[in-house]
């Protein structure tokens, strides 16, 4: 294995990382803030992939319109399945179990409706124009749209982290998820709030969806291979935990795709393998600031 | 509560001898003593289950695994050291399920709640993923066919009866477990677990080895469930069976110890019904476990106490209906 | 005699906020100690360090001459040292009786037994019925523990941590959210648990009719320090004490 060739796999890797890191802080944002594991992340993340499709193949739309109509649609979604459905379980006895039920039925449900719309063939869309070349970097040849994703991302942890310090709703949000009743006396409207976190987490989601897009093909099935590594992303960085999920899904990124070259066979199981051996050495994730679920 | 009859419970036990005792005599065709047989085995998958989350509040995403753990025991003996192997498999199947359940136990019962679940999920993947891989092996997405269990076991009467007796035993035996100072315990853990390590009680010892019991049971159905279907296939280990464990627990009532038998029962014909109807039989379920995790989080069990009890109140003009309502809906 | 209880030079410390700094005394058996000071004194915190709940940063605590620092909840519980919580802490959906019955398994080494039917445990059964006798919730013992009164569940809570037949009680504010005539209730009947189980009791409490109605010695705390003991008359006497604490509750 040569220099190139691993600098082509670890830029790779670099671009998985990406799309997994935007499902996956979106995941930790909804946990972290409303405590609640949204199982249904990655059916956004799919449900963001078809509007991306649908936009620019029906439309015949610009590729960067359509990832807008994904990142807008995702999260009107999300808005509207916390508004009508998850609020109205927040608090009872057996609260965490139901959630985690409830946000298991919207897989179900919006997995099917989408294959109601779309049916189960496999989609692709083009990537958008003036991505389509490579790059050269020190003369190995790079798609550039990956670099376009891997900069999207850059771009996103570092506004998420900005709005989440140096803004007040960022500081809100965070203060919600220390203290949702001393919030609410102090006449933050937690609900609201609540409503708006899962729309951005499941915004982020769709994004990354429509990112995708391009690179992988778009199957009602994908939601659920990306929710599973982004538990994952979750497990090993320690959850509700912005930069555990950043650094999980490096990761994990980076080890699929280089399992992908040494055993492609098993390269979805290697992915395990990491996870349990960070549970064997440090269960609650290597970023785990918060002690949690100690009994 | 105390000494005094549960006719509930005896209501079930009769249906269980009797009701599922008689289906072959009645010139059951195989179809329906199929589907019987499948109201069993999932109704002790689901009260297995419902051990860890009902009564113990451990809400487990991967009992699945050791469900499909007993399938491929006996499907693998089967195909590759030969069709005698049924029972040798699904012995070695209950004791893999044994030793995998104690080290899978003792990596996840180091957190709780959300966290524990998402562990559990975690580790049934991964069984999925190798079993749907390893295509040498298992079979891979094909399943393994032909499971048919040997000798006098083969005529389909005779194994439903056996299958009967074995759920039979095994409800019992974790209705005992319930009543024990261990299911006492459990549910305890479920209330307080702070409380528990002061009284001198191990909280993770004690879920250990529930998780253990029930996993023990999930596998066994398993096992079972492929000398019914004759064969058996990767999902059984997917996401989606521990899913739908879930869901018929609920539907059923998990805060009742039969109730998830019910509900698998109800599962089971609902499927059958409206299963061969619609391909998006996904969305379906779905929408029904939006309806009872939304409307009646209690369950069929559950509810049906729930509303005894109000009647009851009702006609004797008690003003603490609201009280003896959520009182008798509580865990028995 | 050798004290029971051993506290030496514990500290603890939450980031920069000292919340025990080198608590020593000793409990001698059948004692009634009371422990009092301002909120934020570090209470609580001394008794979480005690029961295990946390670990002390430095210093050692002695158990019936064993050191048990350091030791987990549950084999500090089975040393015979028993715990009420100053938040009512019982098993919400389980009968009186099963609530103090658990406990009493325990103690007997019988709370895992996975088989036989919870109520042929007789030995338990009845020492967990003559807790509740004890305790006044033996016509009780039937209803769930959510449909106890507010007393009544912090009775139970006791009747849970005497099911495990403790030497030691420690009590978290035993007569919080009472009204007066409740508190002279709880207060003769620790005091006849006291005489009953052969109890020896540390307890937190605000009240200062119970501090002083019961307690034979009086700890105050203060700042995570300890500021003065002595019996109750020279608490009572003590202008330190007075100044730094009494001041506002006494006159």
């Amino acid at each position: 294995m040569d220099i190139s060739f691993i600098i082509v796999q670890f830029v790779s890797g670099l671009t998985m990382a990406t799309l997994l890191f935007l499902v996956a802080s979106g995941l930790t944002l909804i946990f972290g803030v409303g405590n609640v594991f949204n199982f249904a992340h990655g059916s956004f993340y799919m449900l963001g992939a078809y509007l991306a499709y649908q936009t620019v193949s029906a439309w015949y739309s610009n590729f960067w319109v359509a990832a807008f109509v994904a990142c807008l649609g995702a999260g009107i979604v999300g808005m509207l399945a916390e508004f009508l459905f998850l609020r109205r379980i927040y608090g009872r006895a057996e609260e965490g179990g139901f959630q985690i039920l409830l946000t298991y039925s919207f897989i179900l449900v919006i997995d099917d409706i989408v294959k109601i719309i779309w049916g189960s063939e496999y989609k692709s869309i083009l990537r958008p124009s003036g991505l389509r070349g490579s790059a050269e970097v020190l003369g190995i040849t790079i798609p550039t749209y990956n670099l376009a994703i891997i900069g999207f991302g850059l771009a996103v942890v570092i506004l998420a982290w900005l709005v989440l310090t140096r803004t007040r709703p960022g500081r809100i949000a965070r203060a919600t998820a220390i203290d949702r009743e001393m919030m609410a006396t102090m006449g933050v409207n937690v609900p609201l709030t609540m409503t708006l976190v899962f729309g951005i987490a499941t915004a982020l989601g769709g994004f990354a969806g429509a990112l995708a897009a391009p690179l992988r093909s778009v199957t009602p099935g994908a939601g659920i291979e990306v929710i599973i590594d982004s538990l994952i992303v979750v497990v090993i960085g320690g959850m509700g935990n912005f930069w555990g999920a950043w650094l999980g899904s490096l990761i994990l990124g980076e080890v699929i795709a280089f399992a992908v070259v040494i055993v492609p066979e098993w390269a979805s199981v290697v992915s395990y393998v990491v996870m349990v051996l960070v549970l064997i050495f440090k269960p609650e994730g290597l970023f785990a600031p918060r002690s949690v679920g100690k009994v | 509560m105390g000494n005094r009859i549960n006719y509930g419970e005896v209501v079930f036990w009769a249906v269980l001898f009797l009701g599922f005792g008689i289906i072959p005599l009645l010139k059951a065709t195989s179809y329906q003593m199929m589907l019987a047989s499948h109201c069993l085995l999932w109704g002790l998958f689901a009260v297995a289950f419902n051990m860890l989350w009902g009564i113990t509040g451990m809400l487990s995403f991967g009992q699945a695994l050791y469900y499909g753990l007993g399938a491929y025991g006996v499907g693998l003996m089967v195909r590759h050291v030969g069709a005698g192997w049924f029972l040798p498999g699904l012995g070695l199947g209950l004791v893999a399920s044994v030793i995998l359940s104690v080290i899978v136990g003792l990596l996840i019962i180091r957190v709780s709640g959300v966290f524990f679940t998402v562990l559990t999920l975690a580790f049934g993947q991964l069984a999925w993923q190798i079993t749907f891989r390893w295509y040498d092996f298992t079979g891979g997405d094909d399943g393994i066919q032909g499971i048919i269990a040997p000798g006098f076991l083969s005529n389909r009467i005779v194994y439903y009866y056996a299958t009967l007796i074995v759920v039979i035993a095994s409800i019992w035996f974790l209705r005992r477990v319930s009543r024990s100072p261990m299911g006492v315990l459990l549910r305890c853990i479920r209330q307080n677990p702070t409380r528990v390590a002061f009284v001198g009680q191990s909280v993770r010892f004690t879920q250990l080895r529930i998780y253990v019991i029930s996993s023990f049971f999930c596998t066994l159905a398993g096992g079972l469930m492929a000398g019914v279907d004759n064969s058996i296939h990767t999902d059984m280990l997917y996401w989606t069976t521990s899913g739908e464990v879930i869901l018929m627990s609920v539907l059923g009532g998990i805060g009742q110890f039969f109730g998830p038998f019910l509900g698998a029962g109800v599962f089971v014909v609902i499927q059958d019904v409206v299963g061969a109807k619609t391909e998006y039989w996904p969305l379906f379920i779905g929408v029904l476990m939006m309806v009872i995790v939304l409307l009646f989080p209690r369950g069929l069990v559950g509810e049906f106490q729930a509303l005894r009890a109000r009647l009851k109140s009702l006609t004797q003009g008690n003003r603490g209906a609201d009280e003896t309502a959520s009182g008798t809906a509580k865990p028995a | 005699m050798k004290p029971l209880l051993e506290l030496q030079n514990l500290h603890k410390a939450f980031g920069g906020l000292r919340v025990t700094s080198d608590v020593s005394f000793s409990v001698m058996p059948g004692d009634i100690t009371a422990i009092i000071g301002p909120n934020g004194a570090g209470k609580t915190t001394l008794f979480n360090q005690i029961t295990g709940f946390l670990s002390p940063d430095k210093g050692r605590i002695v158990f019936q001459g064993e050191d048990i620092t350091g030791l987990s909840r549950q084999e500090i519980v089975t040393r015979g040292m028993g715990r009420a919580f100053q938040i009512t802490s019982i098993f919400p959906e389980e009968t009186v009786l099963e609530n103090v019955r658990i406990a009493c398994l325990s103690m007997r080494k019988e709370a895992l037994r996975p088989f036989r039917h919870i109520s042929r445990f007789k030995e338990a059964t009845d020492k967990a019925y003559s807790i509740l006798e004890s305790l006044g919730l033996h016509t009780q013992a039937d209803r769930f523990a959510f449909e106890l009164a507010h007393g009544d569940q912090k009775l139970l809570d006791i009747g849970i941590a005497l099911g495990l037949e403790p030497k030691l009680l420690l009590l978290d504010e035993p007569t919080a959210g009472m009204s007066p005539e409740e508190r002279q209730l709880t207060r003769d009947l620790i005091r006849r648990l006291w005489k009953e189980f052969n109890l020896t009791l540390v307890f937190i409490e605000h009240d200062m009719d119970t501090v002083f109605g019961i307690a034979q010695t009086v700890r105050v705390l203060q700042l995570g320090r300890l500021l003065a003991e002595g019996t109750p008359d020279e608490i009572r006497g003590n202008p330190e004490v007075i100044t730094a604490y009494l001041g506002e509750e006494v006159q």
